[in-house]
């Protein structure tokens, strides 16, 4: 175990190629996934948050439910979708990284949803009265929300994010594991704890806390600078 | 800021507002009912251009409720409340600007709040930078033009409300006791941004408990008591004469119970 770690830190410290393909398509996949499930979340968990309409209630209760889609399920509707026989063979996405951002969305997006839904509940009801009583046009309501919910949206979009780094089924099931194609993080240490190659699943996963405290540390130095007197 | 307006005494005549105005604005009849309560019945009044009216009266009189009311965040659930200008709709109602007791201020610096707002009342962009210096200056902010709205000071904050509810150039801007909890000088500052306000042409309606502002602003009074107007005339004659014994009571500071 101790030899697995100190040739794992070795294999960060070198910038072992092997590594560094699979830990930047894995920052790709996930990222491009937050970022496609952002676009289609945030202005939908507004919606949610603000607008009143029939089935509103049981949109709210599938989306919260949503966040709990186990990842494999995820994984099959998405490997449904683009298999020949699939409605989307003839793209022959399957066993592609487009594949697994697919994939990924469709398990970040719930979450987006849900989560941004119940920060922008609460801002609304701060300011609602304010925003009628200015006559703004429920896009400029929305707006408004969304950018001065930000922080507290993008903690949201890093839970998005955790989702997706973290996962493996879905984009094991979509993705094929195929090396230099399709092998990101999760999905390597898999392979290689099954082969008994520690090393390398030992110092992907040191990368992938390394990611995890960077970024949480990159949100916590951005709360700090926002909180303190200047806004723009 | 400039406080010309307050130390030449009363200020000078509104310039005449458009065809387009809202005002003068009209209740008749009107009453709000909500789970049973009525908290306002049969209330009639009159808000006229150029005139600074105060509504007055105890905790719970319907005060807010009527601001609320005129600017169209509420209906009444009896009689009729019209516009000079007709129904009002959502951007109609920039027409009527409120600013609350409690200032409502985006999370945003103070600047961002009120280029906020001209975007929102739809002031050209190009329109805009001079604009937002303008209500700056009016509100005596611009040194604080990039803190944060929600770390100045109340006096501060309730300053920034009103030249915020003033970049939509309403006809009538509606306070709701705007110098509640606030020292002399925050006050006195507060009331010369009402003046400033009247002498763009601005009609307002103050809410307060303040019977020294009100001697001080007002042109005409209407006193609520419990849901419905006990009077409504001129200050003077309110000051010097009032007619009801609620208001008599209320002026001379003792319980209305």
């Amino acid at each position: 175990m101790g030899d697995a770690i100190a040739e794992a830190f070795r294999l960060i410290a070198v910038g072992d190629a092997a590594l560094w393909e699979i830990v930047s398509l894995s920052l790709r996949v996930s990222l491009t996934a937050v970022a496609l499930a952002c676009l289609i979340g945030l202005p939908l968990g507004a919606l949610l948050a603000i607008a009143r309409f029939p089935g509103r209630g049981a949109l709210i209760v599938a989306t919260n439910s949503l966040m709990g889609l186990p990842p494999v399920l995820a994984g099959l509707l998405v490997y449904l979708l683009l298999s020949r026989a699939g409605p989307l063979g003839p793209l022959e996405l399957l066993y592609t990284p487009t594949a697994m951002i697919i994939a990924q969305t469709v398990l970040v997006t719930p979450i987006i949803v849900a989560l941004s839904r119940q920060v922008i509940a609460d801002m609304h009801q701060e300011y609602d009265e304010q925003l009628r009583s200015m006559g703004i046009t429920t896009t400029g309501a929305v707006l408004t929300l969304l950018y001065d919910a930000r922080l507290s949206l993008l903690t949201v979009a890093l839970a998005g994010f955790g989702r997706a780094a973290a996962e493996v089924g879905a984009v094991m099931m979509v993705g094929g594991n195929i090396n230099h194609v399709t092998r990101v993080m999760t999905t390597t240490i898999a392979l290689e704890t099954s082969k008994g190659n520690l090393a390398i699943a030992v110092g992907l996963g040191l990368v992938l806390m390394l990611i995890a405290l960077t970024v949480n540390g990159a949100l916590m130095a951005l709360r700090g600078t926002q909180g303190v007197a200047r806004h723009v | 800021m400039s406080d010309a307006l307050v130390t030449t005494g009363r200020r000078a005549l509104a310039p005449a507002r458009g065809p387009d105005s809202v005002l003068p604005v009209a209740m008749d009849r009107v009453g709000y009912t909500i789970d049973g309560v009525t908290l306002l019945d049969d209330v009639s009044l009159r808000i006229r251009q150029g005139r600074l009216t105060a509504i007055m009266g105890a905790n719970g009189a319907g005060k807010t409720l009527c601001l609320r009311l005129i600017q169209g965040l509420l209906h009444p659930t009896a009689g009729t409340l019209s516009h000079a200008s007709g129904p009002v709709t959502p951007t109609g109602r920039r027409r009527i600007a409120i600013v609350f007791q409690r200032p409502m201020l985006l999370r945003r610096s103070v600047a961002g709040n009120l280029r906020h707002a001209l975007k929102t009342y739809g002031v050209p962009r190009a329109e805009r930078a001079a604009m937002l210096v303008e209500l700056l200056d009016l509100a005596g902010l611009r040194a604080l033009a990039q803190r944060s709205a929600r770390v100045l000071s109340s006096g501060e904050q309730q300053r920034l409300s009103i030249v915020r509810a003033l970049a939509a150039d309403p006809d009538l801007l509606l306070l709701d006791e705007p110098t509640a909890n606030l020292d002399p000088y925050a006050t006195r500052m507060i009331e010369t941004l009402i003046r400033q306000a009247e002498a763009r042409g601005v009609t307002v309606v103050l809410v307060t408990h303040d019977v020294g502002q009100a001697r001080r602003l007002a042109d005409d009074v209407i006193f609520l008591n419990r849901g419905r107007v006990t009077e409504q005339t001129p200050a003077g004659s309110f000051f010097d004469e009032p007619q009801t014994a609620e208001a008599a009571a209320y002026l001379a500071g003792r319980l209305l119970l």
